[in-house]
């Protein structure tokens, strides 16, 4: 299935894609995110647990970025299994542009699940998706706030880039994680 | 005595004896029976529609606690488990073979569908077993699926089997097409119709399940598990599991929740459970959840039909073709690739006299569950078919679909179909007149001008149906008379909803004047059934379990002459027997005293067994060929909201001949059951794969819509028996005849009711949103033209 979706954040485009950097903010922002490893530095691991009505499973998932454009966007590949929950895979494109003040974030989604998750979940997918989704940017808005920085100088610490070098695809990589096993949005 | 001969006999609408244990949850299924030392088992199912396996990785889930194995395909393979092979044999017109798979329980090499078992772990307790399959790493190479049957045949289309590059499993013709080709030729009017008959999930109230209970001192092997006659699952699994040693094992099942033919068949669960018992030497119990027999039961149905009828200039038929391709499913299953063939085919041009037939069947294989019976297999399809076809000639002929239908009947007996079936009796426009009665048909004007004046939209529509009864021309039945007088009637059909210990005693009472309630039924173990007994399925259980309790009660009541004789001290010739009575010289005896007398060898003239006891092995004579032939006619009345496309069912009367009728609050029962079903498929079931994916996405009753009580109307069900000539009682299989009436019935009724807005066609399900579409296509088409 096929989805798009687009979210308006109140903070410059660099600031935005420089916050992707946070892996905490990330972790924190992601609804049920474990655990995130990074295999190189367009390869990443990532653990979530899952909840889709009756499902309910920890998500083991694999993302890969390609054609890297910062801070504009890219496109991510990504698959996530459950065990006897199912799975799910598909490949996304990010990009971001400006909006005034903020930053629009707007991306499509191919994405198939499969097992469990594609049979009793599949009417839940869509409300759970939309749920995390909006769950993920108030999170990840909320943090953006709470750095207390000025938009254009929350990208300035050093410290934050240095966390995890990439991290702007970490963020989309556990996004489209979520996005990808939950079918997002419009199928 | 012949007061309960009166109440209980034949004919009589005796109350089911069954029903007051079922109803306070007096029923034994399988997930009741605990054994002790048991452990349990869950499956590992395949998320992928189509996948390479690569490599199932147990090393963890083998280590969760309490976990006693994890088996996989490998497993099966090494200890030599065998493969489950369809026993079809039909063959293509050029005399190839039926392609037939070698299924093992779980498989080693692919995945054909998702939700296939592909690794199985035993624990001690339920909640690990399952938790320890969640460790198990199924590495596999995703492929392209296929789920369609039109797909399957598309250049390109993904390949289930290797060995079959064209996904086509048999490709069957009745006749080349020249004959119909000819007569159509020089026909007044060809009349088309292209129909897809929607793919049902049978779910039976009771999920699949068993119970593998293993005697570690005999190495004897009982399985407890929802079936519809035990030697079946018996002869499966001695063959693959035990090398063919029958008494090694052993099928038990109290009751079962609902089988619909679906629990007919040798399913790979339960081979594998088995297998996991046997290689444990432990008692092992897998409760399957909805979602797995959601997943993993036999569905139903699944055809896409292409028909045409050529009539003359009198609007008699002239020729009959029909292009079918049928959803096969992954596997080639017991009887899938012939449901449309032997099962259809039977009366594939349904209760019309048709002279020349060309009937082409494609059994296409795709990354589906398998289909395989379903309550009419492949009848209810066939008349589906040939109803839509006459109702929409009669519209292109200009005739009067009912005068249509009255000149094409099959009118004169016994009728050899184009088949090679022996039709024997029926008298079909009977059945309508008498449904035409019944739905008071003439005053359907009125009440469709009074929905009209309420926004609706009336409907009414007619189905005329031949059904083809019987199945395995061959049944046991073992009928015991104890000392007490008491009668045990031991057998191998399974009563899983039909009323068997009611009917089989009503026979047994009638024909032996033995009190009704004296009368028990000993079925569902193989232990007792007799030798040469078979099941319950394809609508037989009356026609062939019924004609051989007669004959063994002849038998018996031939003995007790003799023993009536001995004790009355007069000639056996001299000794006639009526209700219950042995007479001889003014002087008589009951067979109650006769029974006791059997049982006392000092009473027993010299030479004579003790006891009243006999099996009788019955065989049809006419064989397959030679069934019997439910027929009728159904109406139905509907009211459609144009605005919302939402159906509401008002009115249905089934007119029915099923022959003799042994009980007719049962036979009422099997009517409406059948009817309900044919209406379900009808109207809101529908069995949705993703056709990108081959994710089955109507994976639950969230999605799957059954229907339920609100959705039906009253149903009056009346019979015009025609006793069949094939068999003594005259009965014809009851179970089976409603959904082949009510599908039909229904559709028939629905686009009468859109007929003013220019809707022509429909496919089922009948759905609120496909009548919307079709509501408003037709508008569009008519403001476009």
């Amino acid at each position: 299935m096929d989805m798009t979706g687009e979210q308006r954040i109140a903070a410059p485009r660099q600031a935005v894609w420089d916050a992707l950097n946070d892996a905490d903010a990330l972790k924190a922002a992601l609804p049920g995110c474990e655990e995130v490893n990074k295999i190189s530095d367009t390869e990443f691991s990532a653990k979530l647990k899952l909840v889709v009505g009756p499902v309910k499973a920890q998500f083991s998932g694999q993302v890969t970025l390609s054609d890297i454009d910062a801070p504009n966007g890219y496109t991510l590949a990504g698959q996530g299994s459950g065990g006897a929950a199912g799975f799910g895979k598909g490949e996304a494109k990010v990009t971001l542009t400006d909006d005034g003040e903020g930053t629009v974030i707007s991306y499509t989604v191919h994405a198939t699940v499969g097992g469990k998750l594609a049979q009793i979940g599949q009417r839940l997918i869509d409300a759970t998706a939309k749920k995390m989704a909006r769950q993920f940017f108030e999170s990840f808005a909320t943090y953006l706030e709470a750095e207390g920085a000025p938009a254009g100088e929350a990208a300035a610490p050093p410290a934050a880039a240095a966390k995890v070098a990439g991290g702007q695809g970490l963020f989309w990589g556990m996004m489209g994680v979520a996005l990808v096993i939950l079918w997002v949005v419009n199928h | 005595m012949e007061a309960f001969t009166e109440k209980f006999g034949i004919g009589q609408p005796v109350r089911r004896k069954e029903d007051q244990r079922l109803l306070i949850g007096g029923g034994v299924y399988t997930d009741d029976i605990n054994i002790e030392g048991q452990v349990h088992l869950a499956f590992l199912r395949a998320p992928y529609a189509h996948a390479r396996i690569n490599h199932i990785d147990t090393t963890a889930a083998a280590q969760a606690p309490g976990v006693l194995a994890v088996f996989t395909g490998r497993d099966l393979e090494k200890d030599g488990v065998g493969r489950v092979e369809s026993n079809i044999n039909l063959k293509q017109l050029d005399g190839t073979p039926i392609f037939r798979t070698q299924r093992l329980a779980l498989p080693t090499d692919k995945v054909r569908f998702a939700g296939e078992p592909v690794a199985m772990v035993v624990a001690e307790t339920a909640f690990q077993a399952a938790d320890a399959v969640e460790l198990i790493i199924f590495d596999a190479d995703q492929l392209p699926a296929v789920v369609t049957a039109r797909a399957a045949g598309a250049q390109g289309a993904a390949v289930l089997h290797d060995e079959l590059p064209d996904n086509c499993a048999l490709h069957w013709q009745n006749d080349t097409p020249d004959a119909y080709d000819a007569v159509a030729a020089k026909a007044h009017k060809i009349v088309t119709i292209a129909l897809t008959n929607n793919r049902v999930v049978p779910v039976p109230m009771e999920p699949k399940c068993c119970i593998a209970e293993m005697d570690p001192g005999t190495g004897r092997l009982t399985i407890y598990a929802p079936f519809q006659g035990g030697r079946r699952i018996q002869g499966a699994v001695a063959d693959l599991l035990f090398d063919g040693e029958r008494d090694k094992v052993r099928h038990v099942s109290d009751n079962t929740g609902g089988g619909f033919g679906t629990r007919s068949k040798i399913y790979p669960e339960i081979i594998a459970v088995c297998y996991a018992a046997k290689s444990l030497g432990r008692t092992v119990k897998w409760l399957g959840d909805r979602s797995e027999t959601f997943v993993s039961d036999l569905h139903g149905r699944d055809q896409v039909n292409s028909a045409q009828l050529a009539f003359d200039a009198d609007g008699k038929i002239l020729g009959y073709r029909l292009e079918t391709l049928v959803n096969i499913g992954a596997w080639v299953t017991e009887n899938g690739a012939r449901l449309a063939i032997d099962g259809g085919g039977r009366i594939v041009g349904g209760a019309y006299d048709i002279p020349v037939l060309y009937y082409s069947c494609r059994n296409m294989m795709t990354n589906t569950v398998s289909t395989d019976t379903y309550r009419g297999a492949g009848r209810p399809e066939a008349n589906y078919i040939v109803e839509r076809l006459m109702e929409k000639a009669a519209h292109e002929l200009g005739i009067d679909p009912q005068e249509l239908r009255r000149r094409n009947f099959i009118k004169t007996f016994p009728y050899t179909t184009q088949m090679g079936m022996k039709v024997d009796c029926g008298d079909f426009a009977a059945c309508m007149d008498m449904a035409l009665a019944n739905s008071d048909w003439a005053g359907f004007g009125a009440r469709a001008q009074r929905s009209q004046a309420g926004g609706k939209l009336r409907g009414i529509g007619l189905a005329s149906f031949l059904e083809g009864a019987g199945g395995r021309p061959e049944e046991t039945m073992r009928v015991q008379i104890q000392e007490d007088g008491s009668v045990n009637i031991i057998c191998g059909t399974f009563s899983h909803g039909q009323g068997h210990g009611t009917v089989y005693s009503q026979i047994v009472s009638e024909k032996m004047g033995v009190p009704f309630t004296a009368i028990d039924l000993i079925q569902g173990d193989t232990d007792t059934a007799p030798a040469g007994a078979s099941g319950t399925y394809g609508s037989r259980s009356s026609q062939m379990g019924g004609v051989a309790i007669i004959r063994a009660c002849d038998i018996i009541i031939e003995k007790g002459k003799v023993i009536a004789g001995h004790l009355l001290q007069a000639d056996t010739a001299e000794v006639t027997f009526e209700a219950g009575t042995f007479s001889a010289r003014g002087g008589s005896v009951t067979m109650a005293e006769v029974a006791k007398a059997a049982h006392d060898t000092r009473r027993l003239p010299d030479g004579l067994q003790p006891g009243l006891d006999e099996t009788y092995h019955y065989t049809r004579d006419g064989g397959r060929d030679d069934q019997s032939f439910p027929n009728g006619c159904h109406i139905c009345e509907v009211e459609v909201d144009p605005e919302t496309g939402a159906v509401e069912m008002l009115a249905y009367s089934a007119a029915d001949d099923c022959g003799t009728v042994l009980n007719p609050l049962i036979v009422h029962g099997q009517v409406h059951g059948g009817v309900a079903q044919g209406i379900g498929q009808a109207l809101c079931e529908h069995t949705v794969y993703d056709e990108e994916t081959g994710q089955l996405l109507t994976g639950s009753f969230m999605d799957y819509g059954m229907p339920r009580a609100h959705h039906l109307s009253h149903m009056a069900a009346e019979f015009n028996p025609i006793p069949s000539t094939n068999n003594e009682l005259g009965v014809k299989g009851a179970g089976e005849a409603g959904c082949c009436g009510a599908p039909p019935a229904f559709v028939n009724a629905v686009l009468d009711a859109l007929s003013s807005l220019g809707v022509k066609h429909l496919d089922m399900p009948l759905t609120p949103n496909n009548i919307w579409r079709a509501i408003h296509q037709a508008k569009a088409e008519g403001e476009t033209h």
